[in-house]
């Protein structure tokens, strides 16, 4: 993945839009964050495959932890704290979020065909 | 001697932290060992250092790893594609249904598995409990030996000491070559677990942490 390009991903966001799209959308800290510390929670969610169209889209912030927001006839999907990302060759739009360890922290991703279950 | 021996686990890497040593000591006594893996670890954090993988590409990079690392043991695989994250989620009485018809396959005379309630994931959990209803849905004339092992806390405190503690150091590279061969997860794992040395330095850290394996004979009442 690259680090993020703020123009260059806003296009690829509005590429989708007012398409039928699956999303992929994930947060965690881990299943051993309160293991390795008393004093953390474990938390986490994520998504994967919910079937929507948007009809608006926005990449904003800055190089460290960029936020998108995508918004539907009825609600709002979005991910803070991405800082990456890549088109991968089934023309998926990959974005994640890394700690300075390379974990995973966020990912949000967008594709026209399902993912892989 | 042990006839044959199966290992459940539910990540790519379990076995490699879990139980390695000990695996490589069975074989080293030319006993069979099967590794039934629950899943692909699809939704590990860990991406490798520097990052090489994305949430896409994880499970293939896990595969990969999976089945060199089992080459590195030289046992068996059987991967069981559950999802990684879920198996706490899936019916219980199902996956006791799949293992227990693997295991009557095999006739294995000792299953390791995870100590449920005190083995930190709820995949570790789910499937330790699942392993654990299977053998004892068999049939006592072929039920294999248990050997359960809990890496919470607390364990000591609730379960007491373990009564199988296995000096794995003459092992050890081999344990270390299997720990490696996971590449997506073996810096962060063992960077994770660093308290006082160089994050560089995974071999100290491992030996620090990984020189003995020590597991719960179960006791089916």
């Amino acid at each position: 993945m690259e680090a993020i390009v703020t123009e260059q991903v806003q296009d690829k966001l509005d590429s989708f839009l007012n398409k039928q799209v699956y999303v992929h959308l994930e947060t965690t800290n881990g299943a051993y964050a309160s293991h390795f510390d008393d004093q953390a929670y474990n938390v986490g969610a994520f998504i994967r495959n919910a079937k929507l169209i948007y009809k608006q889209a926005r990449i904003v912030g800055t190089e460290t932890a960029y936020r998108v927001g995508l918004k539907t006839d009825i609600g709002w999907v979005y991910a803070e704290g991405l800082s990456s990302w890549e088109v991968d060759e089934k023309k998926r739009l990959l974005m994640a979020g890394h700690d300075r360890e390379g974990r995973l922290m966020v990912a949000l991703q967008i594709s026209e065909t399902p993912f892989n279950y | 001697m042990e006839k044959h021996v199966v290992v459940i686990y539910p990540h790519p890497d379990d076995e490699a932290f879990g139980a390695s040593g000990t695996i490589a000591k069975f074989r080293h006594e030319g006993v069979p060992v099967t590794y039934l893996c629950g899943t692909l670890g699809e939704m590990g954090r860990n991406m490798g250092n520097p990052t090489f993988a994305n949430r896409e590409t994880l499970p293939e990079f896990r595969k990969k790893e999976l089945v060199a690392a089992c080459q590195v043991l030289d046992i068996e695989l059987r991967m069981l594609g559950y999802r990684d994250k879920t198996i706490e989620f899936e019916s219980r009485d199902e996956i006791a249904e799949h293992l227990k018809s693997i295991l009557e396959e095999i006739e294995p005379s000792l299953v390791i598995t995870h100590y449920p309630d005190h083995a930190v994931h709820p995949d570790h959990n789910a499937l330790g409990a699942a392993a654990i209803e299977a053998v004892k849905r068999m049939d006592t004339s072929i039920r294999p030996t248990v050997w359960a092992q809990a890496i919470s806390r607390t364990h000591q405190e609730e379960l007491g000491s373990p009564d199988i503690v296995q000096d794995i150091t003459p092992f050890f590279q081999k344990k270390m070559a299997t720990i490696l061969a996971h590449e997506s997860q073996a810096q962060g794992v063992l960077g994770g677990m660093n308290n006082n040395m160089p994050n560089d330095d995974l071999e100290a850290i491992a030996k620090e942490r990984l020189g003995s394996e020590q597991f719960y004979t179960w006791k089916f009442s």
